[in-house]
């Protein structure tokens, strides 16, 4: 067998995990698994393995709701064939390897730097010195934005190719926000550190993250998290969703000009984020989520809170949607503006809010559930347009649809566990993966552990590294103008992104 | 000021295990015999009082911005508001901004939640711009920087341009844990923190993240008139 296969939150050991000649890794991963219908590459990674590069590629399988894993090992210096040559979806996962581990691909199309990681091998290339890709013509002018924005948003740059004022080319450049979360995460060893670490990973996707990290640990500890721990976990997570859906209405309200809406979604994004206070003290539910425990019950009191705060919620909401959905001046900047078509979404391989918007219906939600969404008949939103008005529908639909689950959890709340197991330590020379469907799309932390239980390696990815083509790709023959909203349509992370 | 937020700690004399509760907290914030905590350092977790409620008890106050980095490490026994030194503020602070405050924001490694929370400063729930505060899109407009994030090596450049092109008198503000002391991220060979070496703060707005009622009373204390 060229791979093995496991379920979301399963752990095998290392050597479990089938070592190919890289030629036969290659077909199999990219002419085998990626022409069955409804796959995905959730993560494809390398790490230090005596002196060479050990690859690790997870493709998901939505109707098996497997995940398929294998692996081989590279050379530090050498070249090979790329994956990105065949399925451009790998490509990114390619450039990081290539940035990390100085592994060479003679046919990649660009192996642009992904994030000037600190501990990457070519340290002659800073970001300060990287030659955006540009065209010799008198006609045509290059606009560069960032990393500094004008709004109060993450760093990044993005250098457009214009003639007049249509973007003919938009390059992306990020790296920015590096912090060496991976690094740090092996390093600092205590479990207090390592969830404020997952907390951090980016602050708009804290329960996204953070469950993520909860669930690979309790896997590889063998602890089996109690119902009342899934449903706090749950219910945060379709609460996150919620709360940030809300604020991106009032951010592309803001960029249209649309002083009403973004007045009104800004306000309403306030008790809920409030509601995080009220639960756990924190208004971005740092500190919600622990390992095995939780430091704040979900009592019946925070459900009838949360009630009102619905109640009272919902008829605001459901008003301004429709004032902004009817109205011309708005539905004009939002339709047919930013447009993905849906062959190049596959082609891409976007994940969560940036495929369900053209066609393609990836959410793990459905295809891999975890904590309660096994017993949550969910149906994906899936939009048909891969538009800015497509992405602001989804959003709409996606707040109710969340807030009809908590309501429908909330009439059966579980019991509050009193006599949690202790947990264990974590099991050596173990690999264990995870995926979560966050507010943009899916996560997937992979965990690596050594001889003695410590950990070895640690592999994030946030949703947003394999969405930002899109949004380079969306603003083609677009007016510079319409930038921002279409920027803030993705609301993709820079943090998540950089780590 | 809703639920269980975790504002200023006040920590008792009662005798707890002192290595127990210093290894409990993420960033080393807990330090000392007798224990103090830094509260620059505090990502607010809680751990330290849901483990030793008697010893460690985080109230409601929210108005913990200060422009003394001494100030922000409270000692056991300590219960008082916090108050601005009134001599490290310029007199030129005061005189100018007292009504009207422009500032630049420097998002350096900021993970997203303090950078939404001063964009909720100005919104119609804090609404800051009815005392004259401001964010603008440019240093050129601005009366100084708000920073955000650990500083990483990758916008260690760019925020010294920023603050180079800030016209005089400028102040500069740090929001949240990971500006103050680097948070978690302390350490970390990704980051350059060589430009807080190099400039002289004007104030300190601690939090994971910052609340917004913190970073609007903080500055309000911070540019008020002053008749000394």
């Amino acid at each position: 067998m060229d791979y093995i296969n496991l379920k979301n939150n399963g752990s095998i050991p290392l050597s479990s995990i089938p070592e190919l000649e890289y030629d036969r890794f290659l077909s199999s991963n990219v002419f085998e698994l990626m022409t069955v219908k409804h796959t995905h590459c959730v993560n494809y990674y390398g790490f230090p393995d005596n002196g060479k590069i050990r690859l690790i590629c997870c493709i998901a399988n939505d109707d098996t709701h497997l995940i398929n894993v294998s692996s081989t090992t590279v050379v530090p210096g050498k070249q090979y064939a790329s994956f990105t040559a065949q399925n451009l979806s790998f490509e990114r996962f390619e450039r990081e390897i290539h940035e990390n581990f100085d592994i060479g691909y003679h046919d990649h199309p660009w192996l642009k730097p992904l994030r000037y990681a600190h501990n990457r091998v070519d340290k002659t290339k800073t970001i300060a010195n990287y030659p955006f890709y540009s065209i010799a013509s008198e006609e045509l002018h290059e606009v560069g934005v960032g990393p500094i924005h004008a709004g109060i948003i993450e760093p990044g740059h993005f250098r457009f190719i214009c003639n007049g004022e249509q973007i003919l080319h938009l390059e992306i450049q990020m790296g920015y926000q590096h912090r060496g979360i991976e690094q740090l995460f092996l390093e600092k060893k205590n479990l207090s550190q390592r969830v404020t670490l997952a907390e951090s990973i980016t602050g708009d996707t804290v329960v996204g993250h953070t469950t993520a990290f909860v669930n690979l640990w309790e896997s590889l500890c063998g602890y089996k998290a109690e119902t009342d721990l899934k449903f706090e976990r749950t219910l945060a997570l379709e609460l996150e969703r919620i709360a940030v859906h809300t604020g991106d209405l009032s951010g592309m309200c803001t960029d249209i000009a649309y002083q009403l809406g973004s007045s009104v979604f800004g306000r309403l994004r306030t008790p809920i984020i409030n509601y995080f206070q009220q639960w756990c003290g924190n208004r971005f539910s740092k500190s919600l989520i622990r390992v095995g425990r939780s430091n704040f019950p979900f009592t019946e009191d925070l459900a009838a809170t949360l009630t009102k705060v619905f109640d009272a919620y919902e008829p605001d909401f459901k008003e301004m949607c429709k004032e902004l959905f009817r109205m011309p001046s708005a539905l004009s900047r939002f339709e047919k503006t930013g447009v993905v078509s849906e062959e190049d979404v596959r082609k891409i391989g976007t994940v969560g809010l940036s495929a369900r918007m053209n066609g393609v219906s990836r959410d793990i939600r459905l295809s891999h559930p975890h904590d309660l969404y096994s017993e949550i008949d969910h149906k994906p939103i899936v939009k048909h347009h891969g538009d800015v008005y497509s992405r602001a529908q989804m959003r709409r639909q996606e707040i109710s649809q969340s807030m009809d689950y908590i309501r429908t959890m909330m009439t059966n709340l579980p019991e509050i566990s009193t006599n949690r197991p202790e947990l264990q330590s974590p099991e050596a020379n173990t690999f264990a993966i995870t995926l979560v469907e966050g507010w943009r799309g899916e996560i997937c932390h992979c965990a690596i552990t050594d001889g003695i239980g410590e950990l070895r390696h640690y592999k994030i990815k946030d949703p947003s590294f394999h969405n930002w083509l899109a949004l380079a790709i969306a603003v083609r023959n677009n007016e510079i103008s319409d930038f921002p909203i279409s920027n803030k349509s993705f609301d993709l992370s820079y943090s998540g992104h950089d780590l | 000021m809703p639920g269980v937020f975790r504002g200023r700690p006040v920590i008792s004399k009662e005798q707890v295990d002192e290595d127990k509760l210093r290894s409990l907290c993420p960033t080393e914030a807990i330090t000392g015999s007798p224990i103090s905590i830094d509260i620059g350092k505090c990502t607010f977790c809680g751990e330290c009082s849901f483990a030793f409620p008697g010893k460690i008890h985080f109230t409601t106050d929210y108005k913990i911005a200060t422009n003394d980095r001494k100030r922000l490490i409270i000692q056991q026994g300590d219960d008082y508001p916090f108050e601005l030194n009134p001599d490290l503020i310029r007199n030129e602070i005061s005189e100018m901004f007292h009504g009207s405050l422009k500032l630049r924001q420097v998002c350096a490694g900021g993970d997203n939640s303090c950078e939404l929370e001063l964009n909720a400063c100005s919104n119609v729930n804090f609404d800051m711009g009815r005392f004259g505060i401001e964010f603008v899109a440019s240093p050129r407009h601005a009366d100084g920087i708000v920073i955000t994030g650990p500083i990483t090596e990758n916008m260690a450049e760019s925020l010294q341009i920023c603050y180079d092109a800030t016209p005089d008198p400028k102040i500069i503000i740090l929001a949240g844990v990971d500006a103050i002391s680097g948070g978690i991220f302390a350490g970390s060979p990704a980051l350059n923190r060589q430009f807080l070496e190099n400039h002289k703060i004007d104030l300190f707005v601690p939090g994971n993240p910052i609340h917004p009622l913190t970073f609007i009373n903080g500055i309000l204390e911070l540019i008020r008139e002053r008749n000394d």
